[in-house]
């Protein structure tokens, strides 16, 4: 019979205080009865002698000091797995909510889950097609990759996490994969598109749902990333499949740790965010990766709007000290009508090397991709100056890579949505804009490839291209 | 009534408990019935605050505490060469064969292996008189490292047994007498972390760590013995540049510690050192190299302990008179670790939240760098090299963290995102950037290189300050307003940054540059200036020396590989022959 407390004695915030205690654990559930016979959940926080305090993840609305009966269960919060879970819609605390029917686990897992062993890693090298040629042909996406949307509010990073979601596939294969989604905090509406377009495509049966919407309790949040990874731990490393799990929207997981923080009258940290936020956002997206010996993966594309379009706010500043790369969504690129507008120059996956080139994509990928982040760079320097000074001021070869950096964000970047890009066709759509720039400006490609690949387009028609020697 | 040991508080990795009379600061403590590690960290009465080195979930009042009565040690002896520890020295590949993927807790495993027989070759005979630091003998421990075995410290007196043959860590190889008796002296031996090994003196550092960067050789170059550090915004290159530097550098021995950073990086380095070959010996890089992973989603408080241990391991093999370089990516990590628990310990928090004993503790740690004379009779020489690289938040260089650290190291490479933006790698920005060491090592590359090394690189970083104020003038009124000659400093310093400075990592050749291909590359793009000079002088017009046919080949001098050095002299001719005649058929 599990031991039930009337000594609650102190609520803030999420917060809540027990008193005259024995045996309680740090990190172990509560579940606390309102005199409404409601019943919410929290974990152990701290424990002081015979006092514990608890953080409610549903909230302290309602609750009472002297009416709320307290039981701790002995155990962390857990996650009953089963493939049953595919194809269903779990509130953020793992209770479905699509109406159908209770899951049998085939066990019961701690959310929090175990470091893995570095040794135990295999480095992540298989390149992932989303047919977005932004990701594909400048910063690659390979399995076991955890690749962060740094966004903006109003920004398209719900379309184009869904493209990912629907496009992506590893080219050549046929495999077990599933699509696990957790949002935090968003909207009803955001939430919906998800549902929705996972409905149209079919892709609902392989997919799983935690979702806390923006009325649902914040503190709950906290949980929700947790329970995705838990059971895309299971499903990658128990089940063997290749699992993409997307976070949206981080920004709101983080806000619901300052509040605790904050209850908790932490020495805040930047901008009020607790000074651990580095390691709690790690113990998230460290859960991505491949493991020697498992057929499975787990993928992450961890969604974040950026406060005022910042990237150096903590949210966005400590994801990116923590994930391998980042997609940034660039607002100007938005208002000119790019889709997807994502500002490759800052934008990074730092495991492309070894998921690109011969045998992988192409074996001219990487030379490609550096020129054009050369050239599209010059283009953008070239149309800075000439803001400032006039287009007078620029030389013809300046000109020339401001066309290109149009070019390159009108043809390269600009794409539908529903357009699904081989990585032959984003390739060979760098080489025909590569074509506008002197051959001998061309450092960055083998001489080899440019002779491969390098076709000079022709004004008048597709026939009459002149063959190189 | 005497209170039994126990757990009176748990708060994240923060434990605190009462009836600790016994307990001594910084002593290792069994916490719980799991016996998890942990490290007496405050004192107050008799209660004890301890950091615990694995997840607390689970633990609560009540539950026993046991002290060891030992401070954190880390063991040291052969068999630590190519393997991999977490943050307090366990072996992570054996946990791994033992517990599986996923690190559990409670694992207790010896770093040193007991089992295995090491082939141990005395040095000194009976009778010998020795003392600390002496060579009692060698092990080979890796095809590329010989492992002396030194008499502890401590001991000093006269050889009474001295063994030859296969002998396991934890047998006695020598007896000496001492004035307090016969010691046995075994190969393994242990050393609390927080302690700085002895040495007998300090010496200035003189040589290069030649590390094959040209950007950190030429420019900015760190001295075997010498401190650097490398903070720079996320993705601007450090982790890469340490690797580099682990692969390529000149040192002996290389200890990584991956501290509160990414566990496929640790896995990256894990698979490609076994791979990447020594240049001199061909012998795989993993040979000489020891890790320590405490990656971000490890427990807090062993990230706190992880680079003591990894200089600490660093110590015992430079008494050995080894040129050892550390790295440590990230020292931001160890530093917030840091914070975290004094924050647990509601310690009055300084700047930024940080305790006030942080530039203490960062300067205490670069101090273990060093020239040194070792202890023993031979007067042995050996060196430390201390590399760390700084994660400031938001890359803004006024963290507390980054100005502790820059008032320590004499070495500075700075990262910018801007220049990794536009995927000039490294990222290194070679106007903040500095070396304290410039001076120190000038007679050694003088000699060892050629004696105009330190003229060209002076030539060459003033053509790259001249740059940046041209290009202030390009910014306001336009190129044209620049003479040929500055237009051609223009040119120069795009060659220096695009020809020189820039060195990818994931080139096979690029990746390292031996100096004397440094010197060569730099000889030839000041030559071209030069002579372009000269040729302006003489009335040739800017765009044809713009346009030589020998800047194609200049562009691509970086992947000349070493046995081609001769390509550089026909470089040198095509300059001299290309410029001469635009000069003749002015004349
Ligand atoms: N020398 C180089 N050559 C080629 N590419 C490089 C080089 N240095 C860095 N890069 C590129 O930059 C990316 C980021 O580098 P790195 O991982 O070293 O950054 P970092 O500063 O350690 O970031 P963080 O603080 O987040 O760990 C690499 O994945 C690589 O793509
Ligand atoms: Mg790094």
């Amino acid at each position: 019979m599990v031991k039930e407390y009337l000594t609650v004695s102190h609520i803030a915030g999420p917060l809540v205080l027990i008193e005259e205690t024995s045996g309680i654990k740090y990190g172990e559930i509560a579940e606390i009865e309102l005199a409404t016979k409601e019943v919410r959940r929290g974990r152990v926080l701290e424990v002081t002698g015979d006092k514990a305090l608890v953080q409610l993840f549903e909230g302290t609305t309602g609750l009472n000091v002297y009416q709320s009966r307290v039981r701790f269960l002995g155990k962390g919060i857990e996650l009953g797995v089963s493939t049953d879970l595919l194809g269903r819609i779990f509130d953020g605390l793992g209770r479905p909510i699509d109406g159908g029917p209770k899951i049998i686990p085939e066990e019961r897992i701690d959310i929090n889950g175990n470091p893995i062993n570095p040794t135990a890693r295999d480095y992540p090298t298989e390149f992932i097609q989303t047919g977005i040629s932004a990701i594909d042909g400048m910063n690659t996406l390979v399995r076991g990759q955890k690749l962060p949307i740094f966004s903006g509010a109003g920004l398209p990073h719900p379309q184009i996490a869904a493209q990912i979601a629907r496009q992506a596939k590893v080219l050549g294969k046929e495999e077990k994969f599933a699509v696990i989604f957790a949002a935090m905090g968003i909207t009803f509406e955001e939430a919906n598109y998800f549902i929705t377009d996972f409905r149209r495509t079919g892709a609902i049966e392989r997919a799983v749902l935690f979702v806390n919407l923006a009325d649902d309790p914040a503190i709950e949040r906290i949980a929700t990333p947790r329970l995705a990874l838990t059971c895309a731990e299971y499903l990658a490393f128990e089940k063997d499949m290749h699992v993409l799990v997307i976070l949206t929207d981080m920004t709101n997981y983080a806000n619901a740790l300052r509040e605790i923080s904050a209850a908790r009258k932490e020495v805040p940290g930047r901008r009020g965010y607790p000074g651990y936020m580095y390691t709690d956002l790690s113990t998230i997206y460290e859960r991505a990766g491949r493991i020697k010996g498992k057929e499975g993966s787990i993928t992450q594309i961890p969604i974040l709007t950026m406060p005022e379009d910042d990237k150096t706010h903590p949210i966005p500043d400590l994801t990116g000290y923590i994930t391998e790369g980042q997609i940034i969504l660039s607002r100007p690129l938005h208002r000119k009508g790019v889709y997807p507008p994502i500002d490759v120059l800052p934008s990074l996956s730092r495991l492309k090397e070894k998921g690109i080139g011969k045998g992988k994509t192409r074996e001219d990928h990487g030379d490609v991709t550096n020129q054009l982040f050369a050239c599209y760079a010059k283009g953008k320097e070239a149309k800075e100056l000439a803001i400032i000074l006039g287009e007078a001021a620029l030389t013809e070869l300046d000109k020339l890579y401001a066309k290109f950096s149009d070019r390159f964000e009108e043809e390269f970047l600009a794409q539908g949505e529903e357009e699904n890009r081989s990585i032959e066709e984003t390739l060979d759509l760098g080489w025909k804009l590569l074509t506008m720039i002197p051959t001998s400006d061309l450092k960055r490609i083998r001489d080899e490839y440019i002779k491969k690949y390098l076709k000079q387009e022709s004004p008048k028609s597709e026939v009459q291209r002149p063959k190189s020697e | 009534m005497k209170k039994e040991a126990r757990i009176i508080k748990v708060s994240g990795p923060l434990v605190v408990a009462e009836g600790m009379e016994k307990a001594r600061m910084y002593d290792m403590v069994r916490v719980g019935r799991m016996g998890l590690i942990g490290e007496i960290i405050e004192i107050k009465e008799d209660k004890a605050s301890i950091q615990v080195y694995e997840e607390t979930s689970g633990l609560g009042p009540g539950e026993p505490v046991e002290t060891t009565m030992a401070p954190l040690s880390v063991e040291l002896g052969p068999g630590l060469m190519s393997g991999i520890y977490d943050g307090i020295q366990r072996p992570l590949d054996i946990i791994r064969d033992k517990t599986g993927s996923y690190i559990t807790r409670g694992i207790t495993l010896p770093a040193v292996n007991r089992k295995k027989k090491w082939d141990f070759i005395p040095l000194v005979k009976k009778g010998d008189e020795v003392r600390a630091g002496d060579i009692l003998g060698t092990v080979q421990e890796t095809p590329l490292v010989v492992h002396k075995v030194l008499v502890p410290p401590g001991i000093e007196g006269e050889i009474r047994v001295i063994k030859k043959g296969k002998f396991t860590v934890t047998q006695a190889i020598a007896k000496v007498k001492t004035s307090s008796g016969l010691k046995e002296i075994r190969m393994l031996q242990k050393w609390p972390v927080r302690m700085e090994r002895m040495v007998q003196k300090k010496l200035p550092p003189e040589v290069p760590l030649v590390t094959g960067q040209r950007v950190i050789d030429t420019f900015f170059p760190v001295a075997k013995g010498g401190t650097a550090c490398i903070p720079g915004p996320f993705g601007s290159g450090k982790t890469v540049i340490l690797h580099c530097i682990a692969a390529w550098a000149d040192a002996d021995i290389i200890i990584y510690v991956g501290c509160g950073e990414r566990g496929n990086e640790m896995t990256d380095v894990l698979l490609e050192f076994p791979k990447l070959k020594d240049p001199k010996t061909g012998r795989p890089l993993i040979e000489r190299t020891i890790m320590i992973a405490n990656t971000s989603n490890m427990p807090v408080a062993a990230r706190e302990a992880s680079i003591y241990t990894g200089i600490t391991i660093a110590e015992y093999y430079r008494d050995m008179g080894y040129n050892v370089a550390v790295m440590a990516d990230s020292t931001s990590r160890w530093a917030e670790a840091l914070r975290e628990i004094s924050g647990r310990l509601e310690e009055m928090p300084g700047e930024e939240g940080y305790p006030a004993y942080l530039g203490t503790r960062v300067a205490e740690f670069y101090e273990r760098a060093g020239r040194v004379i070792c202890q023993g009779t031979k007067n042995r020489e050996g060196t430390l090299t201390v590399m760390g690289a700084v994660s400031p938040p938001g890359g803004d260089l006024s963290d507390p963290v980054v100005q502790a650290t820059l008032r320590t190291v004499k070495v500075f490479w700075a990262l910018e995102d801007r220049l990794a933006y536009m995927r000039h790698f490294p990222a290194i920005n070679w106007l903040n950037s500095y070396s304290l060491y410039l001076d120190n090592v000038e007679t050694y590359l003088g000699k060892e290189i050629a004696s105009d090394w330190m003229k060209l690189r002076n030539i060459a970083m003033a053509i790259l300050q001249e740059e940046d104020s041209l290009q202030e003038i390009v910014r306001l009124v336009g190129r044209e307003a620049l003479s040929p000659r500055e237009q051609l400093v223009l040119e120069t310093a795009k060659s220096i940054k695009e020809d020189y400075l820039m060195q990818d990592a994931f080139h096979e050749v690029d990746v390292y540059a031996p100096l004397a291909k440094q010197y060569r590359m730099l000889k030839v793009i000041l030559e071209l200036h030069r002579s372009s000079k000269h040729a302006l002088e003489k009335e040739v017009p800017l765009e044809k020396l713009l346009t030589l046919k020998v800047r194609e080949r200049i562009a691509r001098m970086k992947y000349i590989e070493k046995k081609d050095i001769k390509e550089f002299d026909s470089i040198e001719r095509e300059i001299k022959r290309e410029i001469e005649s635009l000069v003749e058929r002015k004349e």
